[in-house]
């Protein structure tokens, strides 16, 4: 045993290696309950996905939302739905693409329909509008928008440390997105494009805090000489873990005040957030390096691209150097104590 | 050994790079300066087409405004436009509705609100950050042009000119009709004479291909693809000119009119509160058509009977009155470049003078050279477009209204500049002109996707976006100090100075911020002490194993390979999400990559400038940590 791996253990060590079987039944429970929410619930998409038409409207006192709908509807909007929107005096119409209407002048109908049938003033807070053709665009650019960034971090992973890591990676990633879908899901929270973004940035912020993780895996694969895999792992994740809780802290606080001040265009944005920053924490903590390990990753996997072309010999006296190194500091320590 | 160790661990930053950070500073606080200024409630005059600004024209905007009892904040003149700051918004409105009245159609006056950037700033070329719609209020349109229209127009247009040429050769052709993506060109008898090939390689060199239909004396005519990219290309640019010029009679301060893909166009305007009538007037697709009236047949007889004589066609006036006209097209909506209401000098009578570009004259002179005492017939046609879901497939349904507008005697031969009279009112003038420029778009468009925030939600998003990045950030600082200490602070610095940074480069890049762009924003001051977090837990860690001035070296080496690989792979992710976003997921990506970039800078030159300035190159016995 190095004098890393002694100094570690006399530290508290959480042996999360140990846990990863607990973890992986935790984690696919969570994805067969996710999974089985998209299947029954689906995803309660936006306007952004389905096309339609949505228009907010500030009352001056608080709107009568009965009598707004059965305006619409005596208007030929029977799909209309009306409801509250933060609050009492904001209203929110959604009306589904409809046949046979040109759907770019609903919005002009719609309000004209209410100035003339009710006599309380409103304001035009917001009109969006996706005809059904971008609607199927957004749906399909946003699919393969997810799919070309797990394959651009299924590349640099394998290209920067080893395929089995890049494996465990992406596997944690897409981990991450189905649970924060299946929230969605279940919760059947809006998800619009900026939900998608959110997605897209769970995805950078998860990856995130893998690499690190694995960075430092391959760290102690140079310096730990004799701890097992498992072993190695172990302690990167000990070693990282104050620093990922103290980020995934502060990312959570910003996310949180976002989610609290942002206002209702930015909340399901920064929900997702909040979800994937607490999944992707978990997941590259447990399930990310045990992929990597359960595919048999092993000390001779991370020694060769660290060093390119570099001889056995050669890593060797690196290796002794920054063994003696560390001896030296720990002598000037006892020295400096004294 | 010892001795080399001891180089590295001196902890002394060379002069340079605490130049590098003085220079960034003082950028960073220039550049992002100007958003502290806010902006003046404005004025905008821009000359209408054809106008020049001259010298007087200042001294009518101070007078206008004078008799008004308007006082400005102050006159500029720059890029041929006048930029009037007041003091407050009723000011301008109140403004707008006088200088209108002084300029009618000689200007587009429009509001504004002009950034108060001082000069000084502005000379260094310091501006505000750029606030898309969702924050300053306004409207975004993506308008999809019918470019299978275009196709057919364009194919059409063959068709007329083939059977120009055909005739002038004394070539015998059957019939030339349109099909989807090509002609079908057949010939009377047996075989295709042998001169059609030659005419038509000589008249079209190089602009369609033909293939001979078994057993048939006919052609199949396809035109090339170049031919019909250069089509789609030209309709869509006509169409953005066409609503360039319509917008400028809505009177909007900045608008952006950009081609999207090859066949879409974004229209952005900021600021307009009536979208209706927004809608209307971009909506509104129409073209025009100058046709010959065919004077020999019956009319009513042709509405009786629904045949009309060889050559000619069917229409109906607006009140339903038919008329006969001559098959072939003169001049289409596309030729026209202008038209406008008048009065006739020598009649005093309401006219309409239309003015036509080079091609569309050329053809007019030929016809009205010949046809002088016959009518021309103007048609306008209205096309509608619309996506409907048929049995939950999309499918695009046109529809077509074709109305005879006007019918009048020509007097005499006219190239591109002639005058539409007999009309009944001045009303009528003026209706006719509208519909003449409107005619002039080249193809149908649709109203594909909406975007309007109105000025009260843009306010509050601003204001939204503004505290969550203030809240969010002064919790990020209380945590850092509770759990780094000194070195926190060090952090907290790192972190005012990359909010500082990200303001200054998106001011200068004058990137589009947007309410997912603040978000951004605050997701990056969460993330960016992450770099911070690592090489902090790292000192820590080395500290248990060697001296202080090791540690914080160690700290620093071993956290950058870290953070360098984190930060790429979130770039990474960020770099996706530009390049398959829109608007405003576009501008999450931006701010999202800036903050990493500069977060990089400062949170590991920054911080370790400071750190070594306290602690470098001297015995220190405690670091707060």
């Amino acid at each position: 045993m190095s004098q890393t791996m002694d100094n570690q253990m006399e530290n508290k060590q959480i042996n999360f290696m140990g846990y990863r079987k607990h973890a992986m039944v935790f984690s696919v429970i969570l994805i067969v309950i996710s999974l089985a929410g998209l299947w029954v619930k689906g995803l309660n998409f936006g306007i952004d996905f389905t096309g339609g038409t949505l228009v907010e409207l500030a009352y001056e006192d608080a709107a009568d939302v009965d009598a707004i709908r059965s305006t619409l509807v005596s208007n030929g909007y029977e799909s209309a739905t009306v409801q509250n929107f933060g609050s009492a005096e904001e209203v929110l119409i959604r009306i589904a693409p409809m046949e046979g209407m040109n759907s770019a002048q609903i919005s002009n109908q719609v309000m004209t329909a209410l100035k003339t049938d009710h006599s309380e003033a409103f304001e035009l807070r917001r009109v969006e509008f996706v005809g059904p053709q971008v609607g199927d665009e957004l749906t399909e650019d946003g699919a393969l928008a997810l799919i070309y960034a797990l394959i651009g971090v299924l590349i640099y992973v394998a290209l920067r440390f080893e395929f089995r890591f890049s494996v465990g990676a992406v596997s944690a990633l897409i981990h991450d997105v189905v649970i924060t879908l299946g929230v969605f899901s279940w919760t059947q929270a809006q998800f619009d494009l900026t939900v998608l973004a959110a997605l897209l940035a769970v995805i950078g912020y998860s990856l995130n805090d893998t690499i690190v993780v694995f960075d430092r895996v391959r760290e102690n694969f140079r310096t730990v000489r004799d701890g097992s895999p498992e072993e190695v792992s172990n302690l990167a994740i000990n070693q990282m873990l104050a620093r990922t809780l103290m980020t995934s802290f502060t990312t959570l606080l910003v996310l949180i005040a976002l989610f609290v001040l942002g206002g209702e265009v930015i909340h399901y944005f920064a929900l997702a957030l909040i979800i994937g920053v607490v999944v992707g924490t978990y997941s590259s903590t447990f399930v990310a390096s045990s992929i990597a390990l359960s595919l048999g990753v092993s000390k001779e996997d991370l020694m060769q691209p660290v060093k390119e072309g570099a001889d056995p010999a050669e890593q060797e006296a690196e290796l002794n150097r920054i063994f003696l190194e560390q001896e030296a500091a720990r002598e000037l320590k006892q020295k400096n104590k004294k | 050994m010892f001795e080399s160790r001891q180089k590295v661990i001196s902890n002394q930053y060379p002069a340079w790079k605490y130049l590098l950070l003085l220079i960034a500073i003082i950028l960073g606080g220039i550049y992002a300066a100007p958003n502290l200024f806010g902006d003046d409630p404005s004025v905008q005059i821009s000359p209408a087409k054809s106008v020049q600004f001259d010298d007087a024209t200042q001294g009518t905007i101070t007078q206008a405004l004078a008799e008004a009892q308007l006082e400005p904040k102050a006159i500029g003149y720059e890029n041929n436009q006048f930029l009037i700051r007041f003091h407050s918004a009723d000011e301008q409105l109140k403004a707008r509705s006088v200088l209108k009245e002084t300029f009618g159609r000689q200007a587009v006056v429009a509001l504004n609100l002009a950034p108060a950037t001082p000069d000084f700033l502005r000379s260094l070329g310091g501006q505000p950050m750029y606030l898309g719609l969702d924050l300053r209020g306004g409207v975004h349109f993506l308008m999809d042009v019918d470019m299978e229209a275009v196709v057919e127009k364009t194919y059409l247009r063959y068709v007329d000119e083939i059977k120009g040429s055909f005739r002038e050769e004394r070539i015998r052709y059957l019939s030339i009709d349109y099909d989807t993506d090509h002609l079908l060109v057949k010939f009377r008898g047996e075989t295709i004479p042998e001169t059609a090939e030659a005419v038509l390689n000589k008249q079209f060199p190089g602009e369609f291909t033909l293939t001979p239909v078994e057993n048939e004396a006919a052609w199949i005519l396809r035109l090339l693809p170049i031919t019909l990219k250069e089509a789609r290309t030209y309709a869509l640019k006509q169409n953005i000119t066409t609503l360039r010029n319509r917008i400028n009679e809505l009177g909007v301060a900045e608008p952006v009119i950009q081609q999207q893909g090859d066949r879409r166009i974004v229209v952005q305007l900021p600021g307009v509160q009536d979208t209706a009538k927004a809608k209307e007037i971009l909506g509104a697709t129409a073209t025009l058509e100058f046709r010959l009236v065919e004077e020999k047949g019956d009319a009513y007889r042709a509405q009786k009977t629904g045949y009309a004589p060889n050559g000619s066609r069917l229409y109906q006036f607006r009140d339903g009155r038919p008329i006969l006209l001559k098959r072939s097209i003169i001049v289409s909506g596309d030729n026209v470049i202008n038209a406008q209401a008048g009065i006739s000098s020598d009649s005093g009578s309401p006219e309409v003078n239309v003015t036509l570009d080079g091609v569309g004259g050329r053809k007019m002179l030929a016809t009205t050279k010949e046809n002088v005492g016959n009518r021309m017939a103007v048609v306008y046609i209205e096309n509608r477009v619309e996506t409907i879901e048929v049995n939950g497939e999309m499918v695009k349904k046109r529809s077509t209204t074709k109305d005879v507008i006007n019918a009048a005697v020509i007097r005499g031969q006219f190239a591109n500049r002639f005058q539409i009279t007999g009309l009944d009112s001045p009303q009528e003038a003026q209706d006719l002109s509208l519909l003449l420029r409107a005619g002039a778009l080249a193809a149908p468009m649709e109203i594909i996707e909406e975007r309007t925030v109105g000025p009260s939600l843009g306010q509050d998003n601003i204001d939204q976006g503004f505290m969550s990045v203030i809240v969010g950030f002064i919790l990020v600082l209380i945590v850092m100090v509770w759990r780094y200490k000194t070195l926190g602070m060090i952090a907290n610095v790192a972190l005012t100075l990359n909010l500082v940074l990200i303001v200054a480069v998106l001011s200068l890049l004058q990137a589009t911020l947007t309410l997912p762009g603040i978000a951004g924003i605050v997701l990056t001051v969460g993330m960016a002490v992450d770099a911070n977090v690592l090489i902090f837990e790292r000192i820590r860690e080395e500290l248990k194993i060697s001296s202080i001035q090791t540690a914080i070296h160690a700290g620093y080496e071993k956290a950058f390979v870290t953070i360098a690989d984190a930060n790429i792979t979130t770039l990474l992710a960020a770099l996706v999400l530009f390049s398959f976003g829109t608007g405003p997921i576009k501008g999450f990506a931006i701010t999202l990559s800036i903050g990493i970039i500069t977060s990089m800078f400062t949170a590991i030159l920054g911080t370790r400038a400071v750190v070594n300035m306290l602690y470098g190159n001297k015995p220190v016995e405690k670091i707060s940590i």
